[in-house]
C-alpha cells in the first residue's frame, strides 16, 4: 500500500529536478495497449495490468513513465528537452511478498542530440546527488550496452548472424546460446543436420511437398527463404576463435569504471568496431569526473542492463541499497532507438533515470 | 472434518476412486445418480466434495478445500506462485499428458525453439504482427518462452479445438496438452522438439491456505498414513 509519505517524497523528488531545469509533466496512467505489446512483446503481460475499454480496446495501466514521456516529446517538444514527472506505476508481482505492484516513481529524461555524454553524466550525478542529499550511500553499478552491441556489430561473421545476436541482446541466455552455436562451441543440433541433409538432395518446395498438407499463414515462400537461410548459414564458417573469446570476455567483463576502460582500450586493436563506443564510454567518465563522481571506484560491468523489459542500448545505471533482496532504489540509461521505434521516422538520443520514491523514504525512515 | 476435493466425473473421477480404494479408502457417490454427493469410508474425519477438476485448483487456493485431486498442469496454470499455495502430496500414476508447441508439418525448416524464434521474427517483418500461438495455457506458455528468450511471438487465446487455430488461419502455432498426438497429426501439426512446456499428471495436492485445526492434522496423518504419503511439515 502507498503512503502519504511515499507521494510526498515522490512529488519533491521531481519538485527537486524541476529546481535542476527540468519542466514537469503529466502522464496518462491508461495507455493503449498496442505500442507496450509491440514494444515488449508478449513479456509486459506477465508484468502490466490489462484492462479493456469498451472503445479504445485494450489498455494498459502505466507500467513505467518512459514510453509516454516519449511520445509526448516526439508528438512535438522543443529541443533540448529536461521533463521531470512524478506519479504511480502498476507491475504485476509473481510471488507473494512485499513487493509493491503499485508504487511512486519520480524521475528525469534529457532529449538531446549534442554531447550525449554529458546527458548520461548529468541523469547519473543528479541522481546520485539527490540520494546523498536523502543522507543515502548507496551502491551505484554502472554498465553501457552500446560496447556490446559494437563488439557484436563488429564480428567477422554474416548479417544474418549480428541481426539475431542484436535481436536478443536484452535476453542474455538466448545471446549467450546464439553465440555458442555461433562460435562452434555448441553442436549442430541433429534435426538441423538432417534437414541440412535434406536440402542438399531436395529443394525446399519439394521437401514441403513431402512433408505433408500445407496449412497456415505462412506462406511456401517464406519457409523456403528461411531453408535457403539455414543453407547459408551452415556455410557460414564460426566465429574465429580470437573474436569469440574477446565477445566472451566482454559479456563478463566486471570491474572499477576506470580500470574497465583500459581493460577495453587493451582489446579495442583486436576488436577495432568498438573503438568508437570505447571513446564514448571515455567521455562520459570524464563527463562524471567533472560532477564530482570518483570513476576510479564507480562500478562497472558490461552486461549491466540486460534484461528482458528494457530498451537501453547505451549507458545504464542502477542505485542499489545494502539488503540484496531490495529492488534497486534508482536506475536508468540511454535509449536512443526507442525514441526511432515510437517516433514514426524521427528520433533523438535520449537519457533518463527514475527512483522509487516508496524506498526511499522507507530507507531514510520517512514512514510519515 | 478435512475436505477433499475429487473431479465429479468421467476416468479422471473413476480412476481417482480406484487408487484411493486401492489404498483402502473407499470414495463413492451417493444419493441419486447425477447427484453431486459423496462420502467417505475406511478413514474418520474426511468429507468428499465433487468439483470440476478446473476448479479445484482455485478452490484448494480459497482454502475451502483442504486436499484436492486434479491435474498438475492446471495447478500451474492456474495459481501463481503455487508452490506458495498448494503442496504436491502424491502424483497418481494417471492422467498423464504433455503440454507442447506445435507447428504446422510443412514448416520444414523448423523443429526447435531456436528455428521457432527466427521464424518469429521473419513472419513479423513480412506480416507486420507477431506470430500467434494459440492456447488456453497462457501462464505456463508465457513463463516457458520467457525463460527460453523467445521473442516476436503473441498468445491468442482458444479454449477449445485449439488444433484447428492453424488451418482457420487464427494463429500459426499451438501449445496445448496432448497424449497421443493423434488430434495433432489429424490437423497436420508437429511437436517442437525441444519444447516439453510441462509433462502433467493427477496429482493429490494439499491446501496451505486451508484452515487446518488439530482434529484436521489428526484426520490428515490417519489419511496419509493408508495412502502412503508423506506430509510436509507446515
Amino acid at each position: 500500500m502507498r503512503s502519504t509519505a511515499e507521494r510526498a517524497t515522490s512529488d519533491r523528488l521531481a519538485a527537486w529536478f524541476t529546481e535542476q531545469g527540468a519542466t514537469l509533466v503529466e502522464a496518462d496512467i491508461l495507455l493503449p495497449a498496442e505500442t507496450l505489446l509491440d514494444l515488449y512483446g508478449e513479456d509486459i503481460r506477465a508484468r502490466a495490468y490489462m484492462t479493456v475499454d469498451p472503445v479504445r480496446g485494450e489498455m494498459m495501466l502505466r507500467p513505467d513513465f518512459t514510453v509516454p514521456v516519449v511520445q509526448q516529446h516526439m508528438a512535438g517538444g522543443a529541443e533540448p528537452a529536461i521533463y521531470a514527472y512524478s506519479g504511480p506505476i502498476f507491475r504485476k508481482q509473481d510471488r507473494a511478498g512485499d513487493r509493491p505492484s503499485e508504487y511512486h516513481q519520480a524521475g528525469i529524461e534529457i532529449f538531446r542530440r549534442d554531447q550525449p555524454e554529458q546527458s548520461d553524466a548529468r541523469v547519473f550525478a543528479l541522481i546520485d546527488r539527490v540520494l546523498r542529499e536523502h543522507g543515502l550511500a548507496l551502491r551505484p553499478l554502472t554498465g553501457d550496452i552500446g560496447i556490446l552491441m559494437a563488439a557484436v556489430r563488429g564480428l567477422a561473421t554474416s548479417d544474418r548472424r549480428k541481426q539475431a545476436l542484436l535481436r536478443h541482446i536484452w535476453r542474455p541466455q538466448r545471446f549467450r546460446a546464439l553465440l555458442d552455436r555461433f562460435s562452434g562451441r555448441a553442436p549442430v543440433p541433429a534435426a538441423r543436420r538432417h534437414l541440412l541433409d535434406r536440402l542438399a538432395q531436395g529443394s525446399p518446395a519439394a521437401l514441403i511437398a513431402q512433408a505433408g498438407t500445407f496449412t497456415g499463414l505462412r506462406s511456401e515462400a517464406e519457409i523456403a527463404a528461411r531453408a535457403e537461410a539455414l543453407i547459408q548459414d551452415a556455410q557460414t564458417p564460426p566465429l574465429a576463435a580470437p573474436e569469440a573469446a574477446l565477445l566472451y570476455d566482454l559479456l563478463s567483463l566486471q570491474a572499477p569504471a576506470r580500470a574497465a576502460l583500459s581493460h577495453l582500450r587493451g582489446i579495442a586493436p583486436m576488436l577495432p568496431a568498438i573503438t568508437p563506443a570505447v571513446d564514448r564510454f571515455a567521455a562520459r567518465l570524464e563527463a562524471l569526473a567533472d560532477h564530482g563522481i570518483d570513476t576510479d571506484t564507480l562500478p562497472f560491468e558490461a552486461s549491466h542492463g540486460r534484461t528482458s523489459l528494457e530498451y537501453y542500448d547505451g549507458f545504464v545505471f542502477t542505485f542499489h541499497a545494502e539488503d540484496p533482496a531490495l529492488p534497486p532504489v534508482a536506475s536508468g540509461g540511454r535509449y536512443d532507438a526507442l525514441t526511432a521505434v515510437l517516433g514514426q521516422g524521427k528520433s533523438i538520443p535520449a537519457v533518463g533515470g527514475v527512483i522509487r520514491a516508496g524506498l526511499l523514504a522507507r530507507l531514510t525512515g520517512d514512514q510519515a | 472434518m478435512i475436505k477433499i476435493g475429487v473431479p465429479s466425473k468421467g476416468r479422471l473421477m473413476e480412476k481417482t476412486f480406484d487408487w484411493f480404494g486401492a489404498r483402502g479408502v473407499t470414495l463413492r457417490l451417493d444419493g441419486a445418480e447425477r447427484e453431486y454427493s459423496g462420502a467417505v469410508e475406511g478413514v474418520e474425519g474426511v468429507e468428499l466434495v465433487l468439483l470440476s477438476a478446473g476448479e479445484i485448483p482455485r478452490e484448494l487456493a480459497a482454502g475451502r478445500i483442504h486436499l484436492g485431486v486434479t491435474g498438475s498442469d492446471l495447478v500451474r496454470e492456474k495459481l501463481a506462485d503455487w508452490r506458495a499455495q498448494v503442496a504436491e502430496l502424491a502424483p497418481l500414476g494417471f492422467g498423464h499428458a504433455d503440454l507442447i508447441l506445435a507447428v504446422p508439418v510443412s514448416w520444414i525448416d523448423v523443429d526447435t525453439l531456436d528455428d521457432l524464434d527466427a521464424a518469429a521474427a521473419a513472419f513479423r517483418r513480412s506480416h507486420g504482427f507477431r506470430l500467434r500461438i494459440a492456447t488456453k495455457y497462457h501462464r505456463l506458455v508465457r513463463d516457458f518462452l520467457t525463460t527460453q528468450g523467445i521473442a516476436d511471438y503473441q498468445l491468442v487465446d482458444s479454449q477449445g479445438a485449439t488444433e484447428g487455430t492453424v488451418k482457420n488461419l487464427t494463429a500459426e502455432a499451438i501449445a496445448d496438452i496432448t497424449s497421443s498426438g493423434e488430434t495433432l497429426r489429424a490437423n497436420h501439426l508437429k511437436i517442437l522438439s525441444d519444447a516439453l512446456i510441462h509433462s502433467s499428471q493427477a496429482m493429490l495436492f494439499l491446501s496451505q491456505r486451508a484452515d487446518w485445526t488439530p482434529e484436521d492434522r489428526k484426520a490428515l496423518t490417519l489419511l496419509a498414513g493408508k495412502l502412503g504419503v508423506t506430509v510436509p511439515n507446515s
